[in-house]
């Protein structure tokens, strides 16, 4: 076991981890639900975080990696993260919602990096981000929705 | 008769848990597994037939945090199912919660639970077990009469004899269904089709893996949080299994990541269950998706064999199917899941059929046993049937869409092949007529090369399903009227992520005129919820559907009874107008609160209402699928341009969910259709075991798919409402396939239909 201190959603923290944990199973232990794990084969995007503001698979970062870095949740984006939200269930998109944190936070990362993605864009940029119930095309209807709602409110 | 103030149904309303879903609340079932829940791992059997001839867990039981670890020596030798269907089930009592006997690759050998995941590993790995391998029976074609028995056991037992099952067969069903002479009408067609078609056994891939915790409750009960589309089925297999009344068990469904039928059987119910009897302590088990993959509940693999006859005019006489279905190492689902290959198929064609057959074998095999997967045997079934219709068009060099228009059945017909039910609601001709036209069939078929050397070619299917289990599946809905006119209404129906909760509270808002937001769903709790079977079988929407609407009735009558009473009026002469009753002709009225505060003072008269459901026919939606895609006949790649998808699910209660359901299905179609081959090696194992090799279709592996309705109206159903669920997961394989035909010449029989089967196929 070893002492890792970092960032969590804006809060110092120090958690206890082996040395092969991953940062996905030290952040369900420190009680973040958001994350969820699909696969243990980093296919299905479920336990995306960000990591210094960059979208990461949580389960591919080893716990030890995180010493001294700021580590943000879906916990940690409530109010952000209300919008986009609203634009997937306002297509019924998040369906069983299992795969929704993950992609909520590849989708703020995409706004942040593109906001004005096209199609295409979208589709490669959240390709990692896997869903079973939706068949994506609710979310890109949805993701759409909030990139030009995003835009128009940095416009305004 | 007043005018209606809401009209909840029709509006696309978001899901009542949607804030909770989308911002990552904690409402899944690992989420809320108390602290300091022991991990429960299983050791499964690397063989794929073995008997474990000695078992020693000595030294794992002395490891670290170990709890316990269990084995066949502990478990009550009392057989059940894992299949989640109502009692009397057809599927076999055929199961141990840990047998001596292994009957596939990964069945479970012992149970271990620790304080810790990596406690329970570490002890597993000190259990040794010596296994006397035996031959095993891999080939479901080999299956019957094999001198190899899977199940020689004595206590094996099926509680429907009549389905055909005999252990010293391998036969899990046998059965045959007919109508006419179909020899004697084949041999007047003037051209039969011929062929074999085969599908493999689908994982379903919801992204939450099979996972309950258990424990004991305050009244000494053991309680089970699952994530299952059955809660009651659940209560009483564990009770089966575990060998306890049903009376000590009590089952929470928790929001749930998804299913498609996969937990419509009790995977991995049992094995914290037991460990919680044994040690008094909270369990749970999270299998891997490795797990999932290899020691679940997926499709049926089938063999089907189809003759159809037709004149060279190009109507359909006669249809003869004969299904093999692979039900693997245990029996869940097999009886049943075989019956929708032909009933759900060979109706379509209902219009000029003189004659059919549906024969089935299903058979028991030393691999992963097989369970409920979305389409539940039609998907297979429709697969073979409307490939040999697109085939009988090639043959006959006619327009797919052509043969269809002529054959298809039409509203009012009664369908021989569906239990001689009759097509009360049908716009299957209007389906296919819009499908065409969004694809811009005319213009597009068969195929035209592109100038990059692609050909693009387009391909169509028609599906029907079910809409609940006729005679068999039951909903009860109970709704009471709370404080200032709220309405409290609980369900048993398991809303795993499709919205039936939201469904299901429109249409109460619709029967009680009043806002979404004024009914409070809750979900299922077998202690507290009135009874349902569960959601599967395309059963919500139409058969609760109907016990929402029975239950209002119910309860308007109670309401105005109050109203009147209070008014001083008769309850002739009183109207429920949604927020209030009103003397019917007069002024004054007393408000819904008024009459909901009231009913909490002194007793004056309990105000609530729970009514079941249950229907004896089970409507079929109907739906038409047209797939374009882009072949490159250097590599055989087949890219998926455009899909459309039109159904009728009768009234479309909730719009955007109905369109997300119709999408989503139609992707695991096309995941089918073109990519997922679920594959085990000579030995028996699983070697698609993660999503690094059984691939599902990620956002880019389809640009475009549309969805449309073609309502019809069904008025045994809530507001003319059938099912969706399952339906509109069946087109893309059969469309694709010929789409595939039109752009290369090959004909692919196999699914998935694949880059290599397409370069190397011969062309026809």
């Amino acid at each position: 076991m070893m002492e890792i201190r970092f960032t969590l959603n804006g809060r110092a923290v120090t958690a206890m981890a082996e040395a092969d944990d991953s940062l996905y199973t030290v952040l369900r232990g420190l009680g973040i639900s958001s994350v969820k794990c699909g696969c243990e084969t980093t296919n299905c995007g479920l336990c995306t975080v960000h990591m210094d503001g960059q979208a990461v698979l949580s389960c591919s970062i080893p716990a030890p990696r995180c010493e001294g870095h700021s580590i943000v949740t879906l916990e940690g984006l409530q109010e952000e993260a209300k919008a986009l939200g609203g634009c997937l269930a306002d297509e019924g998109a998040e369906q069983c919602g299992f795969c929704a944190p993950g992609l909520m936070m590849n989708v703020l990362a995409l706004a942040k990096e593109n906001p004005a993605a096209t199609d295409e864009e979208i589709d490669a940029y959240l390709a990692g981000n896997l869903c079973r119930c939706s068949g994506y095309m609710s979310q890109r209807r949805a993701v759409k929705k909030y990139l030009a709602m995003a835009a128009g409110e940095v416009r305004a | 008769m007043t005018e209606k103030k809401f009209q909840p149904v029709g509006a696309g309303v978001r899901k009542k848990d949607a804030a909770a879903l989308t911002m990552g609340k904690p409402v899944y079932t690992e989420d809320i597994a108390p602290k300091g829940c022991l991990c429960v791992k299983l050791l499964h059997s690397p063989h794929a037939h073995a008997m474990i001839e000695e078992i020693d867990v000595s030294r794992a039981q002395k490891a670290p945090g170990v709890a316990c670890v269990l084995t066949y020596k502990d478990v009550p030798d009392v057989r059940f199912t894992q299949a989640g269907q109502t009692y009397p089930e057809f599927s076999p009592y055929d199961r141990l919660i840990l047998d001596r006997h292994l009957r596939c690759v990964g069945d479970p050998v012992a149970i271990v639970a620790a304080q810790t995941e990596r406690q329970a590993l570490a002890a597993m790995r000190l259990i040794k077990v010596s296994y006397k391998v035996l031959p095993a029976v891999l080939d479901p074609m080999e299956a019957i009469d094999n001198e190899t028995i899977i199940h020689p056991e004595e206590n094996w037992r099926a509680l429907v004899p009549s389905c055909g099952a005999d252990n010293k067969r391998n036969l899990v069903a046998q059965g045959v269904d007919e109508q006419g002479d179909i020899e004697a009408e084949l041999a007047a067609c003037d051209m039969v089709i011929d062929r074999v078609y085969t599908t493999k056994a689908n994982q379903q891939c919801m992204m939450e893996t099979f996972r309950a915790f258990t424990r004991m409750d305050t009244y000494g009960r053991l309680e089970i949080v699952a994530s299952t589309q059955v809660p009651f089925h659940v209560r009483r297999i564990i009770a089966t299994a575990l060998d306890i009344p049903k009376s000590q068990v009590r089952v929470v469904k928790p929001r749930i990541g998804g299913g498609f039928g996969a937990k419509q059987t009790a995977v991995c119910e049992q094995y914290p269950a037991i460990v919680t009897m044994k040690t008094g302590l909270p369990a749970m088990l999270v299998y891997t998706r490795e797990e999932s993959m290899t020691l679940s509940s997926p499709r049926h693999a089938m063999r089907m064999h189809v003759r159809l006859g037709a004149m060279k005019d190009g109507t359909i006489r006669a249809i003869d199917l004969h299904t093999i279905s692979n039900s693997g190492a245990y029996g869940e689902h097999g009886p049943t899941t075989v019956g929708l290959s032909g009933h759900k198929s060979i109706p379509i064609y209902t219009h000029n059929m003189k004659a059919f057959r549906f024969a089935w074998d299903v058979v028991y095999t030393n691999t992963m046993s097989a369970g409920a997967y979305r389409g539940y045997g039609a998907t297979q079934g429709l697969f073979a049937v409307e490939s040999a219709v697109n085939e009988l068009a090639h043959a006959l060099d006619m327009d797919p869409a052509k043969v269809r228009e002529m054959n298809i059945v039409r509203e009012g017909e009664t369908m021989p092949a569906y239990y001689g039910e009759i097509a009360g609601s049908c716009a299957i001709d209007r389906c296919l007529a819009r499908a065409k036209e969004m694809i811009g069939w005319d213009e597009k078929y068969p195929a035209h090369t592109m100038p990059n050397g692609h050909i693009r070619a387009v391909g169509m299917a028609l599906a029907m399903q079910g809409s609940g289990i006729s005679g068999v599946d039951t909903g009860a809905v109970m709704i009471r009227l709370g404080d200032d006119g709220v309405y409290n209404m609980a369900i048993g129906a398991t809303d795993m992520g499709t919205g039936c909760d939201t469904v299901l509270a429109q249409m109460a808002a619709q029967s009680l005129d009043c806002s979404v937001e004024n009914i409070t769903v809750h979900g299922v709790d077998t202690d507290t919820s009135p009874y349902d079977c569960g959601s599967y079988a395309s059963s919500t929407t139409y058969v609760t559907g109907m016990a929402v609407v029975k239950t209002c009735e119910e309860l308007r009558k109670k309401i105005t009874r109050v109203g009147a009473k209070l008014l001083g009026i008769a309850e002739g002469d009183a109207l429920f107008e949604g927020d209030c009753v009103r003397e019917a002709d007069g002024e004054r009225s007393v408000s819904l609160t008024e009459i909901a505060n009231a009913h909490m003072m002194a007793g004056v008269e309990d105000i609530s209402a729970c009514v079941s459901s249950g229907s004896p026919i089970s409507p079929p939606p109907f739906m038409a699928g047209c797939a374009e895609i882009d072949l490159d006949p250097l590599t055989g790649e087949v890219k998926l341009v455009d899909y459309v998808g039109v159904v009728d699910c009768g009234t479309v209660i909730n719009p955007n969910l109905a369109r997300v359901q119709t999408e989503g299905g139609l992707m695991q179609g096309i995941g089918m259709a073109l990519m997922e081959c679920p594959t085990m090696n000579e030995r028996g194992r699983t070697v698609t075991n993660s999503f690094l090799q059984y691939k599902i279709p990620a956002r880019v592996d389809a640009v475009s798919v549309r969805v449309e309705f073609e309502p019809s109206y069904e008025k045994t159903g809530p507001f003319g409402a059938k099912s969706i669920g399952e339906c509109v997961i069946n087109t893309p394989a059969p469309a694709i396939a010929d789409a595939v035909y039109n752009a290369s010449g090959v004909r692919v029989r196999d699914l998935p239909i694949t880059a290599e089967k397409i370069l190397l196929g011969d062309r026809e």
